[in-house]
């Protein structure tokens, strides 16, 4: 410590004159204490554990990562077989957990929006209904209302044999929904140009409009022309080469279908029972950023003579979204760590087959556990980051 | 933003991966360096669990969250089973009171962590005594106290006689256990696929084989059996005869407490001879005056055996006294006159053709 003190003495010799009674020095003095203490905290957790594992006899360390798995599961993204390894559960669950937590963020924005301003809407009903929904699904416990969505999706559903024909080819059951598998062809490259084409030229578009508006001030529908671009490119592409995939078939086997995509009841319940949840704090903090922007901005806008869209689109919207972005970013890292409730309904996410089935069967809860926690904590501090710098893109621009 | 707490995080993250990963072995504590080689270490683990749970009054007995036969509790949370009264056995031996147990339910997922923090004394929860649990998690078995293996049941309507009929099969099952690892190494055997689908707890996994999200549920036969019972039609429901794995279930204490283990493992030894002596919990009293030396030795009458343990002398004759012997427990809770009513088998004394076979109390 006083090794350090020194060195920072060394630094900065002008600045720091070296007495208990100069605030500077004492701050300095009692960082330095504070950072030896985390050290010192860390070391000795970290040493009595290893000691007490040791006299214990439990094996540690992380060369289990490369040991034979050798269990199934049931929903993998990347290839898995039961001779992966450990380390190979590890991504399985991963990808799953990042699959619901990804969809999940998306359909509780989306669902939270609509619900959020559909409860200040004038209409007397569409109002209460929204209330409704908030009041009802923020009160009720969370792994409640996964079991109710799992069972509630799960008990009407026929068996395989007996099969609801959604669209020809899609089967709906209480194994999930199975979807023909698509398949690439030889005119696909021609598709995904064509559409990459569009896309780029839409955008352009869009620009040389802005551009244009700006000098001359009128208005060219760059909107709609950039759609039309963007479907009808391809669907030249598609007439002119032939399908861009072609459709593998599941067809009914013993037990089930084989074959073909799958969408898991359990899979289906759990971003359902999270969206629906997370999009009732996300509608209650739409409202709120919405009421924030006082009413005389909105008359404002209109006095100007901008027509309702725009006058929400360029005035509202902007500065509620300043009030929205940050509560928004915890909720949506409560819907990330919430998905680790999976488990309850079987669905295999990192928390069920790694902190689950792994530390059970290697025994070593101190790692699995502790890469676990660190995978979350990456996780969340990824998307606050992500949420961070949009909000620095919406907040307010001090001129 | 707060770009400094970040860093902090990630440092801390890092400072603690560098230290795991640099530290040889045992850290280089002061403290350690005085302390003799590894056989040494052993002995002077904290106090041993024999004083920690007689200070204590009461012994912590981990267990199932319900599994008839095994531990389950009734609705005046009464605690019965096989397991049960073997958590019993080991607290009328070390108090003479059957009574001074608490129970731990535990989920398979939690079980293993909850011995190896301390947390129970004695884990009698169904588990099944594999290598990998012996030798790495820090465990000891005491002796197997019931022989099992992992069974299939289908719904009768399926038509499936044999689990070989169930390539493509869904199967449910609960995750953490052994049952996992037995029904991939049994589908890839008979080159068969399936689908797992793998619940924390077996409510819920019964619940979704009863709505027929699986094809068949799977678990150890007696547990089959059990569960059977609890599905909403259970004579639409049949157990196949296949058993595809040894399943051995063992009480299982933590390693390096040779006199715990010792206790334990004696305890369940007692329960054996005394039904090979034809001691039970109705005759124990006049069978102290049993002129047999085996007897004798067995109720503490000749010999000193108990103390040997850190017990009294009268140590099993608290044990058959409360919880009767082995066949008596086994009658109580799963035998013929049970709704379960599983077959002796494998589970029968040696002498009548089963497994059970206790060294002698000598």
């Amino acid at each position: 410590m006083s090794e350090q003190g020194a060195r920072m003495e060394n630094r900065r010799p002008a600045k720091v004159q070296w007495s208990w009674t100069n605030p500077k020095a004492r701050a300095i003095v009692y960082q330095v204490l504070a950072i030896a203490g985390v050290a010192f905290a860390l070391w000795f957790f970290v040493s009595t554990a290893r000691d007490n594992l040791a006299r214990q006899h439990i094996a540690s360390g992380f060369g289990f990562l490369d040991h034979t798995a050798g269990f199934g599961i049931v929903q993998t993204l990347i290839p898995y077989s039961e001779e992966s390894s450990y380390g190979r559960v590890f991504l399985v669950g991963l990808a799953n957990t990042l699959l619901v937590a990804v969809l999940g963020t998306i359909f509780a924005t989306t669902l939270g929006f609509v619900i959020g301003v559909a409860r200040l809407s004038r209409n007397w009903l569409v109002a209460r209904l929204a209330a409704v929904y908030v009041e009802t699904l923020r009160n009720i416990p969370l792994l409640l209302q996964l079991f109710f969505w799992y069972f509630a999706i799960l008990r009407p559903l026929p068996v395989p044999k007996e099969s609801l024909v959604l669209l020809p080819g899609v089967f709906l059951n209480n194994r999930g929904v199975v979807l023909p598998r698509p398949e690439f062809t030889s005119s696909t490259l021609a598709f995904v140009v064509a559409l990459v084409v569009a896309i780029v030229g839409a955008a352009g578009l869009r620009r040389w409009a802005r551009v244009r508006q700006l000098r001359t001030g009128e208005i060219f529908p760059a909107g709609r022309a950039g759609a039309a671009l963007v479907v009808g490119l391809p669907l030249l592409a598609w007439i002119g080469f032939g399908a861009p995939l072609a459709f593998e078939h599941p067809t009914l086997g013993a037990f089930d279908f084989i074959g073909g995509w799958r969408l898991l009841p359990e899979f289906v319940a759990l971003v359902f029972g999270l969206s629906l949840y997370t999009a009732a704090f996300i509608a209650e903090i739409v409202r709120a950023g919405i009421q924030s922007v006082s009413k005389g901005q909105t008359e404002a806008a209109y006095a100007l003579g901008l027509p309702v869209g725009a006058t929400l689109r360029l005035v509202v919207i902007p500065q509620a979204l300043r009030v929205i972005i940050p509560p928004l970013t915890s909720q949506i890292l409560n819907l990330t760590k919430n998905s680790s409730l999976a488990v309850a309904i079987a669905y295999p996410d990192l928390v069920s087959i790694f902190a689950g089935t792994v530390l059970n069967q290697t025994g070593q809860a101190i790692e699995v556990i502790s890469i676990t926690m660190a995978v979350y904590l990456v996780i969340s501090l990824a998307t606050s980051l992500a949420m961070n710098l949009y909000n620095a893109r919406v907040a307010i621009v001090e001129r | 933003m707060n770009n400094r707490f970040f860093a902090f995080i990630v440092g801390i993250l890092v400072g603690a991966a560098a230290l795991y990963f640099v530290m040889p072995g045992p850290a280089p504590a002061p403290k350690k360096a005085q302390s003799g080689p590894a056989s040494a270490q052993r002995t002077v683990a904290a106090a041993s669990t024999l004083s920690v749970v007689l200070n204590r009054g009461y012994l912590i007995c981990g267990v199932s969250q319900g599994l008839p036969g095994f531990s389950n509790p009734d609705d005046k949370g009464r605690w019965s089973g096989i397991d049960v009264d073997f958590c019993k056995a080991v607290a009328a031996a070390v108090f003479g009171d059957a009574s001074k147990v608490k129970y731990r339910p535990l989920n398979a997922k939690d079980r293993f962590t909850a011995l190896q923090s301390g947390e129970i004394d004695l884990l009698s929860r169904n588990t099944t005594w594999t290598m990998s649990r012996d030798t790495s998690l820090g465990f000891d078995f005491a002796g197997i106290d019931y022989y099992d293996g992992q069974g299939f049941m289908v719904k009768k309507a399926s038509k499936i006689t044999s689990a070989s009929q169930l390539n493509g099969a869904t199967i449910c099952t609960q995750t953490g256990t052994t049952t996992e690892l037995n029904l991939a190494d049994y589908f890839r055997g008979q080159n068969m696929s399936y689908k797992v689908l793998a619940f924390e707890k077996n409510e819920e996994s019964l619940s979704a084989y009863d709505n027929g999200r699986c094809d068949a549920y799977t678990t150890d036969a007696s547990g089959l059996h059990a569960q059977k019972l609890l599905l909403k039609n259970p004579d639409e429901n049949i157990v196949l005869p296949e058993v595809i794995s040894k399943e051995p279930m063992a009480p299982a204490i933590r390693q390096g407490d040779g006199q715990w283990e010792d206790i334990v493992r004696w305890t369940l030894f007692a329960l054996i001879n005394a039904e090979d002596l034809g001691v039970t919990s109705t005759n124990v009293d006049q069978m102290k005056t049993s002129p047999s030396p085996e007897i004798k030795r067995l109720l503490g009458t000749e010999g000193a055996f108990g103390e040997a343990m850190g017990l009294t002398k009268d140590w099993a004759f608290n044990i058959i006294k409360a919880v009767g012997n082995y066949g008596e427990i086994y009658d109580r809770n799963v035998g013929p006159k049970t709704p379960l009513n599983v077959p002796r088998g494998l589970n029968a004394l040696w002498r009548n053709g089963g497994l059970m076979y206790a060294p002698p109390i000598r």
